[in-house]
C-alpha cells in the first residue's frame, strides 16, 4: 500500500474513531464528579479492615491481588521472552574483545560523574528497600521500589562501567532475583489459600495501622514484587547492553 | 475541566495511532505504541479524580476522608512499570529484525529478504 493510500485511511478511519472516542467521553461523569462505589467503600474501610493506611497499594496486593498476580508475570514473561529474543545467535560471539574492554567504560565518564555514582548507589538502596517495605503506610509499594532498586545497578554502569555493573550483579543471580520474587509472591497467594481457604486472601493479622510490621501480608507482597521489578529490570538492561557491547558478528 | 482531561486522552491516542501507521522506523513505532497506551492512563485517572479530595493515603489524614479513587491510581501504577518492559520486548524485536534485514524501516521488511 502506498503511503499516501495508507494515510488516507487512517484519516477516514481516525476521524471515525475520534468521533466515537468524543461520544463515548461525553457519556462518563464530569470531571472531578467521581462516584463509584467500589473505590468509596475502600477508601472508608481499609483502614479499619486490613491495617493498611496507604489505599493503592492495599488494592493492589490484597483487595485485588489476583489481578496483580497476572500483571506481574506479564513482566515476568515478557522479560523472559526478551532474554529468548536477544539470546547469541548463528555466527554471532559473546564475551569482552581485547579492543572493546576499554569503550565499556560508559563514555565521558569523569572523576566527578563516578565520585557522585558512587555517593548515590547507598542512597538510593535505601529509598528502595524503604519504599518496598513501606509500601502499606505510604505511597510506595513493590514496584516503585523495585524499578529505584533497579537504578542503583545503573549508577554501578555509570560510573564504574558495564564490566563492573556485571561481577555485582552476575546473570544467574538476576535470574534467581526474578523467579524467586515472582514464586514469593505466588507463595503469598497460595498462604491464602491454605491458611484461609481463599486465594489472595490476607491471612495474617492486619496489626496496629501505621506500624511498620502491619497490614498482614501487604508487606511480603510488596518484597516479593519489588525483588521480582527489580531483578527483571536488571535482566533486561543486561541483556540490550550485552547487544550493544559484548556481541560481536560474524 | 472535562473537556481538557478526557480531550487529552482521547487526542493521546488518537496521536499516537497517527503516529504508528505513518512511522517509517520501528523504534519510533514502538514509542508511538507507548503513547498509545499512556492515552489509557491519562483516561482512567482523569475518571477516578474528585474535586476537593486528597491522595488515598490515610497515613495523616483520617479514614474514610474524602479522597480519590485508589483502584485506578493501583491499575496505573502497575501498568507504567509492566508497560516499560512490553515496549522493552518490542525493542528487542527491532533489535533482531534490524540484525537480519539490515534496516528499522517497517516498510522494508519483507519476507523476502534475509
Amino acid at each position: 500500500m502506498s503511503e499516501r493510500a495508507r494515510l488516507v485511511m487512517f484519516l477516514a478511519g481516525g476521524a471515525g474513531l475520534a468521533a466515537l472516542l468524543g461520544w463515548a467521553l461525553a457519556g462518563l461523569p464530569a470531571f472531578g464528579a467521581f462516584n463509584g462505589a467500589y473505590a468509596l467503600l475502600i477508601n472508608h474501610v481499609v483502614v479499619a479492615q486490613r491495617a493498611a493506611t496507604d489505599a493503592v497499594t492495599a488494592v493492589n496486593f490484597d483487595y485485588r491481588g489476583l489481578d496483580t498476580f497476572g500483571e506481574e508475570f506479564i513482566l515476568f514473561t515478557s522479560v523472559i521472552g526478551l532474554a529468548v529474543l536477544l539470546r547469541e545467535q548463528r555466527g554471532e560471539h559473546t564475551g569482552p574483545s581485547a579492543q572493546t574492554s576499554d569503550e565499556h567504560r560508559f563514555q565521558g565518564s569523569s572523576q566527578a560523574l563516578r565520585g557522585l555514582t558512587l555517593a548515590l548507589i547507598g542512597p538510593i538502596v535505601v529509598l528502595a528497600l524503604y519504599l518496598d517495605s513501606h509500601g502499606a503506610l505510604t505511597p510506595g509499594g513493590g514496584f516503585q521500589g523495585g524499578v529505584v532498586g533497579a537504578a542503583a545497578l545503573l549508577m554501578v554502569f555509570l560510573g564504574g562501567g558495564y564490566m563492573m555493573m556485571r561481577r555485582v550483579s552476575p546473570h544467574g543471580m538476576v535470574e534467581l532475583a526474578e523467579a524467586s520474587g515472582a514464586a514469593g509472591y505466588g507463595l503469598v497467594g497460595l498462604g491464602g489459600l491454605v491458611f484461609a481457604g481463599v486465594f489472595f486472601k490476607n491471612f495474617l493479622g492486619g496489626g496496629t495501622p501505621g506500624q511498620l510490621v502491619s497490614a498482614g501480608t501487604i508487606p511480603f507482597s510488596s518484597m516479593a514484587v519489588g525483588l521480582e521489578v527489580t531483578g527483571a529490570f536488571v535482566l533486561l538492561w543486561t541483556e540490550f547492553l550485552d547487544q550493544a557491547l559484548m556481541v560481536s558478528g560474524e | 475541566m472535562s473537556v481538557l482531561a478526557y480531550g487529552t486522552a482521547a487526542w493521546l491516542m488518537l496521536v499516537g495511532l497517527y503516529g504508528i501507521v505513518t512511522s517509517r522506523n520501528l523504534i519510533h513505532m514502538v514509542i508511538c505504541v507507548s503513547v498509545v497506551q499512556s492515552s489509557t492512563y491519562v483516561l482512567i485517572l482523569s475518571v477516578g479524580y474528585r474535586v476537593n479530595a486528597s491522595a488515598p493515603i490515610f497515613a495523616d489524614i483520617p479514614p474514610g476522608s474524602r479522597a480519590v479513587d485508589p483502584i485506578v491510581q493501583a491499575l496505573t501504577l502497575t501498568d507504567v512499570v509492566v508497560e516499560a518492559t512490553v515496549v522493552a520486548l518490542l525493542l528487542a524485536l527491532a533489535v533482531q529484525a534490524h540484525k537480519r534485514f539490515g534496516t528499522l524501516d517497517p516498510s522494508e521488511l519483507t519476507p523476502l529478504r534475509g
